[in-house]
Parts: C-alpha cells; sequence; structure tokens
C-alpha cells in the first residue's frame, strides 16, 4: 500500500515536470493564435529556444543568460514569422512548417560546428542551469504523513520555470479576459477589422502577440535544455511542439483548460516511462506505443467534433488586408 | 495584386526565391566559417561525380518526386497535405505484407502488386483526414501532422511487435527473397554499381506524366483545380467538394505510399523501424519549389536528390558541415518559395514596369 503511494507521488511529479514545456508552449499558441496567427512552428521555436539557451548557457555559465537567449532566439523566428505571415501576407502554415525545418536543421547544424560533439551541447551543471529550489517548511514538513509528503515531493523542489509556468495560467487568463488589450488581442483574432476600423493596428497587435508567443515558448526551449536536461540534444523538442497545438486545439484556446490538458497529456507521458513492459490483471499488458498515440488520437477525435466541438478563432490563418 | 507577365510569374519569381534560399543557406555556412563554392563543388560531385553517387541521387530523387507529387495533388485542391511521411509509412506496410506474402514469387508479379497494395493502405491513411476534413470539419493541415505521429506509434507497435520474426534483435520484418525484390537497375546498368536506384524510378517518371495527364487533361483535374481556387465556386458548378476532397487525399497518400515501393521494395527487401526518414517531408519543400507542376516537381526532386547525396559526400569531406545543413537549405526553400512567395512581386513588377492593360486604356 505504502509502494502505491510512492508510485503515485514520483508518477505525478515527473507530470508535473512533462507537462511544463508543453504548458508554456500551449500558452504561447494560445496568444498568437487568439490574435489569428496560426502557429505550427511552435515545435521549431521550442527547438530553438532549447538550443540558444544551453549554447549561450554552456558559454557563459549563467543559466539566466542561457535564458534570454533562449527567448532571443525564439522572438527571431517569430519575426520570421511575422514578416510571413503579417507583411507579406504569406501562408501561415506553411511559413510555420518551414520555421520547424529551420530549426531541426540549424540547431544540429550550429551545433556540431560549434561544439564538435554531434549536435550535442556540452553537459551543463552548477550555475549553467537552473536547479530546484526547496520551498519554505518543505523539509520539516516532509514527516507530516501524505500532505508534508506531497508538499515536499510535488510542490517544493521544481526549478523556477516550472512556478513561472504555473503562474502563466491566471496571468494568461487575467490579460485576456480582464485587460483591454486581451479584449483587442481576442477581437483582433475574431475579427480584424473591426480592429482596423476602431483605429487600431492589426499588424501591431498581431506582433505584440507574436513576441509574447516567443517569450513564453522560449522560456519552453529553455526549460528543455537547461532546466529539466543537462544540455541539448538533437531534436529535444521531440514533437512537443505539436502536442502543445493539439492541448491548445483541445482546451478550445482557454487558458484553464489548457492547463489541464496539459497536465493530462504530461501524465500519459509519465504513465508511459512506468508501464513499459508491465502487466495489468484483464487488460494484459498495454502498448507503451498506444500511449504515446493517445494524445494524437484524442485530438483527432475532438477535432471530429466526437467529444464537443473545437471551434478556432475565427482569422486565425487569414492574412488580414487593408481595404484599398 | 499588381501584374508580372506570365514568364516571370512562372519562372523568373520562383527561380529567384530558390536563388534567395540558397544564398542565405551559402550565408550561413560562411558564417561557421566555410568556403560554400567549395561546398557546392563537393556536393556536384557526389551527385554526378560517380556511377553509384548518381545512382543515389535518381534513387533519391524517385523518392522526392512522389512525395511532391503527393503534397502537390492536395494542394491543387486547396489541401494542404503534410502527411506524406506518415503516408509512406503506413504505405510500407502494404508493400511488405504483399511481398511476404508471395514471397519466393518472380518479382514482375510481385512489383504490381507491391504498387497497387501500397497505394491502397497509403491512401486509406490519407482518407481519414481527407474525410474527416470533408464530413467533419476537422483540418486537414492538422490532422496530417496528427495522423503522422500516430503512424509512428501504430508502425512501431507492428514493426516491433507483429512483423519481427522471433530471434531478430533489429525492429524490422522478415527480408523478402532476392528474386521478389523489385530489381536494382545496376542488374542491367554497369553504372550505377553499389547504387540503389531500381525499377521504382520509372515508376516515378510515369506518375509525373499521369498528373500531369490527371490535373490539366481530365474532368477530374477541372474539379480539383476548381475546387483549388474557389470552393464556392466548384460547388455551384455542380462539383462535390466534399467527395473530391476525400478522392484527392486518397490520391495524395497513393502516390506517398511509393516512397515505401521504392525503400522497402526495392532497397531494403524487409520493413524497418523508421525507414521513410524525413523523405515525405521533402516532398512539402519539393511541391511548393515546383509550384504543383509535374515539371517543377520533377527538377526541385532532382535538386533535393543532388542535396541529399551531395550532403552525404559533403558531410564525409568537410567535417564542419553535417548532413543537417541540408534541412536548412530545404527549410529556406520553403520559407522563400512557399511562405514568402510573394515577396519579390512587387519590386518585380516595378522593375518590369509593364504598362497596366487596363490603365494604358485610359
Amino acid at each position: 500500500m505504502e509502494q502505491y503511494l510512492v508510485d503515485i507521488t514520483l508518477i505525478l511529479d515527473s507530470t508535473i515536470r512533462l507537462a511544463v514545456p508543453l504548458l508554456l508552449a500551449c500558452l504561447a499558441g494560445l496568444y498568437s493564435e487568439r490574435a489569428g496567427i496560426v502557429d505550427i512552428g511552435l515545435e521549431g521555436k521550442l527547438l530553438a529556444g532549447a538550443f540558444a539557451a544551453a549554447s549561450m548557457s554552456a558559454v557563459t555559465g549563467s543559466a539566466w543568460l542561457g535564458l534570454l537567449a533562449g527567448i532571443g532566439a525564439a522572438l527571431m523566428f517569430s519575426g520570421i514569422h511575422g514578416l510571413a505571415s503579417i507583411n507579406f501576407k504569406g501562408n501561415q502554415t506553411i511559413s510555420g512548417v518551414a520555421l520547424n525545418f529551420l530549426a531541426a536543421g540549424l540547431t544540429t547544424f550550429l551545433g556540431q560546428s560549434w561544439f564538435q560533439r554531434g549536435g550535442y551541447t556540452p553537459q551543463l551543471s552548477g550555475d549553467q542551469r537552473f536547479s530546484p529550489i526547496t520551498l519554505p517548511f518543505a523539509a520539516e514538513l516532509r514527516e507530516v504523513p501524505v500532505l508534508g509528503q506531497i508538499y515536499w515531493e510535488l510542490i517544493s523542489g521544481h526549478n523556477i520555470i516550472t512556478y513561472f509556468a504555473f503562474l502563466c495560467v491566471p496571468a494568461t487568463a487575467f490579460i485576456l479576459f480582464r485587460t483591454r488589450f486581451g479584449l483587442r488581442l481576442r477581437a483582433v483574432g475574431e475579427n480584424p477589422k473591426a480592429i482596423d476600423t476602431a483605429g487600431i493596428s492589426v499588424t501591431l497587435l498581431r506582433y505584440q502577440a507574436l513576441i509574447i508567443t516567443a517569450v513564453l515558448v522560449g522560456i519552453g526551449g529553455a526549460y528543455l535544455s537547461i532546466a529539466q536536461s543537462a544540455g541539448f540534444n538533437n531534436n529535444m523538442s521531440a514533437g512537443r511542439g505539436y502536442i502543445a497545438l493539439a492541448a491548445l486545439i483541445f482546451a478550445k484556446w482557454r487558458p484553464g483548460p489548457a492547463l489541464l490538458v496539459c497536465l493530462m497529456f504530461g501524465f500519459l507521458d509519465a504513465v508511459q516511462f512506468r508501464i513499459q513492459g508491465q502487466s495489468f490483471p484483464i487488460i494484459g499488458e498495454v502498448p507503451v506505443q498506444a500511449i504515446q498515440a493517445l494524445p494524437y488520437i484524442l485530438t483527432v477525435v475532438l477535432l471530429a467534433g466526437f467529444i464537443g466541438r473545437a471551434v478556432a478563432p475565427k482569422a486565425a490563418g487569414v492574412p488580414y488586408t487593408k481595404e484599398r | 495584386m499588381t501584374t508580372l507577365p506570365r514568364w516571370a510569374d512562372v519562372v523568373l519569381l520562383p527561380l529567384l526565391n530558390v536563388v534567395l534560399a540558397f544564398l542565405v543557406g551559402g550565408l550561413i555556412v560562411l558564417a561557421v566559417g566555410q568556403n560554400p563554392i567549395e561546398a557546392v563543388g563537393i556536393m556536384l560531385y557526389g551527385a554526378f561525380g560517380y556511377g553509384s553517387g548518381f545512382g543515389y541521387t535518381l534513387y533519391y530523387t524517385t523518392d522526392f518526386i512522389f512525395a511532391g507529387l503527393a503534397v502537390s495533388l492536395a494542394y491543387h485542391a486547396g489541401l494542404f497535405n503534410i502527411g506524406p511521411e506518415g503516408q509512406a509509412y503506413v504505405g510500407g506496410l502494404g508493400v511488405i505484407l504483399i511481398g511476404l506474402a508471395l514471397n519466393g514469387t518472380h518479382w514482375a508479379i510481385v512489383f504490381p502488386l507491391m504498387i497497387v497494395c501500397g497505394a491502397a493502405f497509403g491512401a486509406f491513411w490519407a482518407f481519414i483526414p481527407g474525410y474527416l476534413q470533408a464530413k467533419r470539419g476537422s483540418h486537414v493541415v492538422i490532422t496530417t501532422i496528427l495522423f503522422n505521429f500516430i503512424a509512428v506509434s501504430m508502425m512501431g507497435y507492428i514493426i516491433s511487435r507483429i512483423l519481427k520474426p522471433a530471434g531478430v534483435n533489429s525492429d524490422e520484418s522478415a527480408p523478402l527473397d532476392a528474386i521478389t525484390r523489385v530489381p536494382q537497375l545496376r542488374t542491367f546498368i554497369e553504372l550505377f554499381k553499389n547504387s540503389p536506384v531500381n525499377l521504382t524510378f520509372f515508376l516515378a517518371i510515369a506518375a509525373l506524366f499521369f498528373v500531369y495527364w490527371l490535373i490539366w487533361r481530365t474532368k477530374f483535374g477541372y474539379a480539383v483545380r476548381a475546387l483549388g481556387n474557389n470552393p464556392v465556386a466548384a460547388n455551384y458548378a455542380g462539383i462535390s467538394n466534399q467527395k473530391m476532397i476525400m478522392i484527392v487525399m486518397a490520391l495524395a497518400g497513393a502516390f506517398a505510399a511509393m516512397v515505401a515501393v521504392n525503400n522497402v521494395g526495392g532497397v531494403q527487401g524487409r520493413l524497418i523501424l523508421n525507414f521513410v526518414n524525413g523523405a515525405g517531408f521533402v516532398g512539402i519543400a519539393v511541391a511548393f519549389m515546383g509550384k504543383g507542376h509535374p515539371i517543377g516537381v520533377a527538377l526541385s526532386a532532382l535538386l533535393f536528390g543532388i542535396l541529399y547525396q551531395g550532403g552525404q559526400e559533403l558531410a564525409f569531406q568537410m567535417p564542419g558541415i553535417t548532413r543537417e545543413m541540408i534541412v536548412t537549405i530545404q527549410a529556406l526553400v520553403i520559407l522563400f518559395t512557399g511562405a514568402m512567395g510573394d515577396m519579390l512581386r512587387g519590386p518585380l513588377s516595378r522593375i518590369l514596369a509593364q504598362p497596366d492593360p487596363v490603365a494604358g486604356a485610359k
């Protein structure tokens, strides 16, 4: 019985760890899609952010400079996306796909020519990483049954990005639904013409959204390489950008549900490691691949309208052309 | 939209965009302290300089023609198919199943069946996103992405748990007999020694002609293009959008699956994990670079064939450059020809300064 409790706590703990990059990328996508810019390129930005953060951190020895570099890389990618989809009114999907390839190619290519370790950055340690933070009294309360355990294992002991990611959820809800900026952001994703008619620049608003997107997903990338892991390796985003996109659809472009869905996907990911090769009563051995595919399958089913309807912001994916 | 002469629109603009992509790629090579001109020389040597290199180039070209057609065919109908990777992967299942079922039979009988069976599996995998878009309104872009991932998981399971023969360590199916495999061209032509280019190459050429005929010479192709240009008008013209979307997606998936005939049937002779290895994604770049036209697709598939084979050579010869440089160039090609395709349109039309026929009449 005791062992079960420990197992569950451990799974929930890794659920939180695995949900963080998803959550940051998902909220990032939330801002841009709410503003009418579809962002298939989240995957690439996550990867570019992870690479830049690890590289900078390896060279300077500071995790904080690494974090800034991660954000910077994501900003550059968002800039290209903005140019293509806002200024040149290009196809946003194609631009996003291109950015994903760009990140996949550049990170390995630059990584090899900078560090000569087959695309890996050097191992990071100490100040080059974000280390766990022990919350006040966590150690003292550890002996308290259940609650003390939960506080020690689940709530305390994460790094600063984790806490930031979870704080972003209420912050996003507030910005989106309680501020003038949020109102305009949502409006530009639904009806850019109305925004334009009101004398507000659609271009500026959309770029602002892309900047927020880049900051969040850049932090998410940095989390992968300098908080969760100790360095960058090839393709370390491993489809998380796409999963985040799926989570965004699942959450119907709302911050609260986004948190729940990311936790759920994180949980599936955590369980997948645990059940590998284990046999269960009645169902027998569950193929790991089935659990891997579950988030994608669920999203397909949702998209098909079998479990509620996911309606994207109306103007998402449509470049805005001012009337002449 | 400013008017450009037709030749500029069809040839000059895409060409300039591709040149731009390669210039930026060259700058990146320069930025890491390597010589881009030297790199191009090595690549060209690797792709054409010797028999097996040339054979490899044609082998890659075969893959990219099929993947490119899978993307461009759908794009003619206004659908962005990001799924050739998964479609080719699932197509591989069809190819190996029929191959193993008839193992030991002469290839002349099995080859056509591999085409049909692979196509059926690939078509099925693309049909579902098509169906979901047509009937349930879910967007084909998202669903094809998701289906790529689902294919990876599903095929991973099937290969490692079902097809893998007992006592084999690596994740792969049982092999096909030599007589059953699609023959490689080196058995007829000395030049291609040690290279994997096989009869599927001619299938790719035939596919190019077929797609040209289909899209521009048949009623079906007219309906496809009508749907792509204006779905509402197409609907009024009596074209069933839903039916067309499903047929076109299935057809695209069938083309993508031919990548599997080339690889599973013609080279590996078995189904291995992740055999598609990104060829499906290259198809996206090929389709945009080739503007969806079979001639364009053929040329850009060849160019990417050169890049891939030349890239291998480059990775050998210049230690500072890895194969991933090719992925970067691929990205730049998609970016400049796809997403920023109209960037140069304004400046170009000013330079060419064609008098506007309407303004001239005033």
